[in-house]
This record gives C-alpha cells, sequence and structure tokens, in this order.
C-alpha cells in the first residue's frame, strides 16, 4: 500500500463525517486554466474532435462573460487555482470487488452497497472526477435503458450522445454552464426509451475529495415519449482548508407523456462553492419533477427549471435548504411557460441558524400566447434565531391572458409553545428543536425513498449539534 | 405523606403578578381539582407548575422526589414524572403523533440513542398502544396524522391523555380537560383517568366547570379566586359551587357549563 499522504482536514470532519480517506491519484493535472489543459482533458479521455472543439469554444465564453453579481458573493474564487481535471484511477472497475480499497472504504462509509443490495439497480459512484464504479442490472439493459457514466456515454453512444448534449443548457447560458462544458467530467447518462418503466430509482455518488479541486460533473437524461425514470444523486464532502468550486450542469429532456424525478441531497463541506445549472424541457403531457435539498456548502446558486415547451407539459421544484453560520443558500427555481395549458409550481423550504442566510430566488415567465397557465410558487423560511437571515425573490413576467398565478411566502421561527409542548413529554431542548426543524420539512422529506428521508433527517441533526460561534 | 407539595408560589405574567402565594400538597393516590372562575390564575397554575417559559416565577417552591423542581427545565420535570394535560394542545406539524408518542416515551426513560436496551421496542410500543387507544375510542388512524393538526376538539384531548396513559406520570396536571368537549369525549376521557387512578398517580384537575368531577370524583376541591386558595375542602366543596357558582368570592360566573349548542 502506499504510504499515506497527509492532508489537512477540518478538526471536526471525522466527528461529523465519521469517514475520511486519504487521496491516491493515478493522474493529477496542473491547476489552473487554459487552452492547453482543455486540450490535455480532451486528450486524456480520447474524445472526437467536436467535443474538444465545443471545449475550446465554451472557455472562450467562460473567458468572456462577466461574473454574475446579483446573487451571492462570487469574488473570491479564485479560477486559477483549482485542478479541472483528476483521475482517481486508470480504468473502471465492473464490479464492487474490483474497486481500489481506499475508494471502496469511502463508499462503504456511503452506504453503497448497501443501496446496491437493496436497490438492485445500476449504481454510478464518482469518485473525484471520473466515475469509477459501475454496474448495471441486467433487466435495464434488456429494457433497452442506458445507464452509463458520461464520458463512457459519449464514446458508446456517440449519435444519441451529440443529438441532445448542449441543446437543453448551451454553453452560452451563463458563465458556469459555459466553464462547465469547457472542462467537464464524469456524471450520468440516462437514455429511457419509448414506453418504458423504471420502477426503481437510479443512483448516484457524489464526492469531492481533493484539495482546491473543481468537480465538473455532466449529467443528461432523456425520457423519451411515455417513460418514467426517478435518478437520485446524493453526497456528504470532507472539509478542506481551502476553497473548492462545485459546478455541474444537468440537463434532461422530457418528452410527450413522459415523467421524470431528479432527486438531489448535498452536503458539500462548508468551503465548496456549489454553482449548479439544472434545467429540463418538457413537452406535451410531460412532466418534470425536481426535488432539491441543499445543505452544507459556503455558497449554493442553484436554480432547477422547467421549460414547458407543449401543451399539458407540468413542472415541480421543491426544494429545502439549510444554512449554517458562514453559509449563504441561494436557491429557488425558474419555470418558463412557452406553452400554453401548462401548470407549475414551486414549494421551496429554507432554514437558517447561527448567522446562516438564505434566498429564494424565482422566475415565473409565461409567453405570449401561452393562455390558461397556471403557476404556484410557496416559501416558507424557518429562522432558529436573531442572527440569521432570509430573503425572498421572486420575479414574474407574464405576457399571456387567462393565467393563474399564486405565490404565498411566509417566514417563521421555532415557536416557544412547540418547543415546550415537546420539552413538557420529557423531550431535551435540542431533540424538541430538530423535530420542529424536520417537521418543517417534512413536505420534501416524505418525497424521498425512505433511506435518503432517514440520511437528511440524520444530517439535520448533524447540522443542529453543530457548534454556533 | 405529601408526594408534590406546592409552597407559597407566586407567579406573573408581563409583569403582572397572578398568583400570590398557592400552596398544595398532594399525595400520591388522591385526585385534587383546582377550581375557578376567569382570570383568577387557573391556566397560571398549570404552566408554571410544568415550565412555561413566559411565566416568572417570584417566590416559593415546588417540591417533588426531594427536589424543587421550579430551577429545572420542562424536560427535566416530565422525566422526574410530571405531566400537563394541555388546556390547548399546540399543533407541530411535520411531526407524526407515533413518532412524537415514541420519542417521548424514550426520552421519558433515558434513551439517548446509545444503551439500546432503555429504547421502547416495536412490539412493546404497539401492545402499549393498543390497549390505550381501545379506551380512549380511537383508532390506528390516529398515528400518522401530525401532531394535533386538523384535529377536533374532543380529538385533541383524547390525544393528551393517550399520551399520558403512554407516559405513566406519577404526577398528573389535566389543565381544563373538558373544555370544548361534548359529553361522549368527557366519559371517554374521564374512563380513561380514571383506570389511571391507583397509588402510583396523583392528579391535578383544574377547571372552571364542576361537569367533569362527576365523572372524575376529586378527594379534594379546592376555589382559586385571585390567585390565592379562598376554600379547601371534600368533594362537598364542588357540590356548593354546582349551586352557587363563584358569587360568593364577588364573581358572577356559574359552575356549571353553558350548553353549546
Amino acid at each position: 500500500m502506499a504510504t499515506v499522504p497527509k492532508v489537512e482536514v477540518g478538526t471536526d470532519y471525522k466527528e461529523k463525517y465519521g469517514f475520511f480517506v486519504p487521496e491516491e491519484y493515478v493522474f493529477k493535472a496542473k491547476r489552473g486554466l487554459n487552452p492547453d489543459i482543455v486540450k490535455e482533458i480532451s486528450w486524456m479521455k480520447q474524445e472526437p474532435e467536436w467535443m474538444t472543439k465545443m471545449r475550446l469554444r465554451s472557455l472562450e465564453i467562460f473567458r468572456k462573460k462577466p461574473m454574475p453579481t446579483w446573487g451571492a458573493d462570487l469574488s473570491v474564487i479564485d479560477f486559477e487555482n483549482i485542478f479541472y481535471y483528476l483521475k482517481a484511477s486508470d480504468k473502471q472497475s465492473k464490479t464492487w470487488e474490483d474497486l481500489p480499497p481506499d475508494i471502496k472504504a469511502t463508499y462503504d462509509r456511503l452506504g453503497v452497497p448497501e443501496a446496491e443490495r437493496k436497490f438492485l439497480a445500476g449504481v454510478s459512484a464518482q469518485y473525484e472526477s471520473e466515475v469509477v464504479y459501475h454496474s448495471l442490472q441486467e433487466e435495464l439493459t434488456k429494457k433497452g435503458v442506458i445507464f452509463t457514466d458520461t464520458d463512457s456515454a459519449l464514446r458508446d453512444h456517440p449519435d444519441l450522445f451529440k443529438e441532445y448534449f448542449g441543446t437543453v443548457i448551451p454553453p452560452a447560458d451563463n458563465k458556469f454552464s459555459a466553464l462547465n462544458t469547457a472542462v467537464w467530467s464524469g456524471g450520468s447518462f440516462i437514455y429511457v426509451p419509448k414506453g418504458v418503466r423504471v420502477d426503481i430509482p437510479l443512483q448516484a455518488y457524489f464526492r469531492i475529495n481533493a484539495e482546491n479541486m473543481g468537480q465538473f460533473e455532466r449529467t443528461l437524461i432523456i425520457c423519451d415519449e411515455g417513460s418514467f425514470v426517478h435518478y437520485i444523486e446524493g453526497c456528504t464532502a470532507p472539509i478542506y482548508t481551502t476553497d473548492s468550486l462545485h459546478s455541474a450542469v444537468v440537463e434532461i429532456i422530457v418528452k410527450k407523456n413522459a415523467r421524470c424525478r431528479y432527486t438531489t441531497i448535498q452536503n458539500w463541506s462548508t468551503n465548496v462553492f456549489n454553482l449548479v445549472t439544472k434545467r429540463a424541457m418538457a413537452y406535451a403531457d410531460a412532466t418534470m419533477e425536481w426535488v432539491d435539498g441543499n445543505l452544507g456548502s459556503q455558497i449554493t446558486m442553484k436554480y432547477p427549471s422547467v421549460y414547458l415547451m407543449e401543451p399539458g407539459a407540468k413542472g415541480d421544484v421543491l426544494s429545502v435548504a439549510f444554512a449554517g453560520k458562514g453559509q449563504h443558500q441561494d436557491a429557488g427555481g425558474k419555470m418558463i411557460h412557452v406553452a400554453p395549458n401548462t401548470t407549475s409550481t414551486i414549494t421551496s423550504k429554507s432554514i437558517s441558524k447561527g448567522g446562516g442566510r438564505t434566498s429564494y430566488r424565482g422566475h415565473i415567465k409565461i409567453y405570449p400566447g401561452a393562455n390558461n397557465c397556471k403557476s404556484f410558487v410557496k416559501c416558507d423560511a424557518l429562522l432558529l434565531d436573531d442572527e440569521s437571515r432570509s430573503d425572498t425573490y421572486p420575479y414574474n413576467d407574464v405576457d399571456a391572458e387567462n393565467v393563474t398565478l399564486g405565490h404565498e411566502a411566509t417566514v417563521s421561527k421555532v415557536s416557544d409553545e412547540q418547543l415546550f409542548y415537546l420539552m413538557s413529554r420529557g423531550i431535551a431542548r435540542a431533540e424538541a428543536e430538530t423535530m420542529i426543524v424536520n417537521g418543517f420539512i417534512e413536505p420534501f422529506t416524505k418525497e424521498l425513498p425512505l433511506e435518503y428521508a432517514v440520511e437528511l433527517n440524520r444530517l439535520i441533526q448533524l447540522e443542529m449539534e453543530g457548534s454556533v460561534g | 405523606m405529601a408526594d408534590f407539595e406546592i409552597k407559597d408560589l407566586r407567579a406573573s405574567v408581563e409583569g403582572r403578578q397572578i398568583l400570590k402565594g398557592v400552596s398544595l400538597s398532594i399525595a400520591k393516590g388522591e385526585v385534587h381539582a383546582v377550581m375557578g372562575p376567569n382570570g383568577s390564575g387557573k391556566s397560571t397554575l398549570s404552566h408554571t407548575l410544568m415550565g412555561h417559559p413566559g411565566y416568572t416565577v417570584d417566590g416559593g417552591e415546588v417540591l417533588f422526589k426531594g427536589q424543587n423542581v421550579l430551577a429545572l427545565e420542562p424536560d427535566a420535570r416530565a422525566r422526574l414524572g410530571m405531566f400537563l394535560a394541555f388546556q390547548y394542545p399546540v399543533v407541530v406539524p411535520g411531526i407524526s403523533m407515533a413518532n412524537f408518542l415514541r420519542t417521548a416515551l424514550n426520552s421519558k426513560r433515558g434513551y439517548d440513542g446509545k444503551d439500546k436496551s432503555k429504547q421502547v421496542t416495536p412490539k412493546e410500543f404497539r401492545s402499549m398502544l393498543k390497549g390505550e387507544l381501545e379506551v380512549l375510542h380511537m383508532d390506528d388512524s390516529f398515528l400518522p396524522r401530525y401532531i394535533n393538526d386538523g384535529f377536533s376538539g374532543g380529538e385533541k384531548k383524547r390525544a393528551e391523555i393517550l399520551q399520558m396513559a403512554m407516559l405513566k406520570p406519577e404526577i398528573a396536571i389535566l389543565d381544563e380537560t373538558d373544555s370544548g368537549l361534548d359529553i361522549d369525549s368527557i366519559k371517554f376521557v374521564a374512563e380513561a383517568v380514571n383506570r389511571m387512578r391507583g397509588p402510583e398517580l396523583g392528579i391535578l384537575i383544574i377547571t372552571h366547570y364542576t361537569r367533569v368531577l362527576e365523572f372524575i370524583k376529586p378527594d379534594f376541591v379546592h376555589v382559586l379566586v385571585d390567585g390565592k386558595f379562598v376554600l379547601s375542602g371534600g368533594p362537598e366543596v364542588a357540590d356548593r359551587l354546582e349551586k352557587t357558582g363563584y358569587s360568593e368570592w364577588g364573581k358572577e360566573e356559574t359552575a356549571q357549563p353553558q350548553e353549546v349548542a
């Protein structure tokens, strides 16, 4: 075995998350960002020329676009001090047994084998920038479902890949989608053929485990007509001493009568900048559901969106954000009603503690001619103390007729009466507070598969226990 | 021998003194009723005994198991063996009654997530619940519901008594448990309380009206007016109030409930 490199971790990391695995890399790129590094990434992956060109073009766009200033403060990100590509092992493992021991140890703690046993579905776990573990249940293959990492998809399904990649979120969409397109690595690729329902959720686990490295995974999901899939990504991350950037892009196409649910629980370490672009296109009578839980990170900016392209399309965003000391969760959702008779709901729940800040930022756009649309936005904020903060920034552009638009916002505190009631039954204050917070996000939790709900409640408990300055 | 002793308790709300020296001794096995007109300090008494943060203790002590419970947080009082059945049970969204009951029971037993031997097992929990639900004429469908959320008045009060039955306190304070209840609900609640009566439980019933005392017979009745006991005695005190109300203390209020149309 290799010697254990010395890596500085946050002091309470072990107690809080209970695992830490030393790094061991086959290849480590240089820090910083320039055309040579982008070319090197593409070369390492043996990509087709069109992808190399697209990456280089995206790098140009990234360079030209100014840093967005309308949201959280991003000025401290130093793009020249980031690794843009790492590869944890030189080849992908086919089975759990083939995994390198240290990577295996990490996923043991994350419960991957458990999930494997339980769901017997494909597991695609991302360690560093590339998927190293991947298994597909035969049943899925028989049904024609493709569930693979995005790099393999480019290699093995080039036509399908090229047809959809970058069509929902083009590189020029925003500064970070341009960055992602330039340096993307890993992520999941799913194709569900016409009429196929995938009954068990497909899962992926993500972790950041290298100092100062960015994760730029790229996920592309295509639900063909009348199909259904539920994709789940979850993660916990170690705490490092210097800033880390996570900037993913998720593109989803939901065709006629299809339904896609995308569930995320993210718990980045509190030095991570989590800047993610997630967007879906929903066609006639299709349904897109984003279930999005954000704990951890220093700054999160994430607004899952649905473009409702044809009549009968339906979009849902259900999100939870937890901001503790020094954290800013700037999250929300966007619903773009392009066609008439489309409906959308955004439900946002946020919790701020110890001076943490949460913002709801939402955009409802209803285009001319998109008549008879319905949209409802509900955001509830829970403040656990007087130093924490919550803001709401709803933007509505309505250019159609006979539109029903609802917006409801509440800000509340943990009430003395609720606390007294629970404590009067013998429940200690800290546990009672945690129960009230978990109760507050229950509309979210109940949408999760049981083990994720349990994990989320446990994460909330850890956050509540976390020392406040 | 008093097991629970309130000594010269003085308490205020928002700077206004409400309890002006209340003393009362309860032995386990006894049922005491505190009766009083509106504004006499009944709910201040119940809330102060259980430690509500909105009530300030200005003096006196409450002794239970060798401790002055006024120095304890509400959860510590509960774990010591006190229970308050709320007049207005609080809604807590997102937490199921089953989860709440299990958590409360585990807390009472001192389970802190480590010593599994203290944890209530699912089987034990189910069997405890089953019997109590029957007595209260409740069914399982109430368990997945959120705490008091959307409960009718009767359901709320029955749920309070269910919690009491599960937690098995040694001193139970029933705060206006009869208010807002139809006669059937009062009977179910009274039946459940009467089943719990015995040498291990002291009960303090706080009520404006005499009606509940027809179903739960008190051993002692105390009349609270303007923050002080003005009369204490046996069950005959309730009979006297039944006839004259609180008029002899200058309060023109009846002690008989008004029938709600």
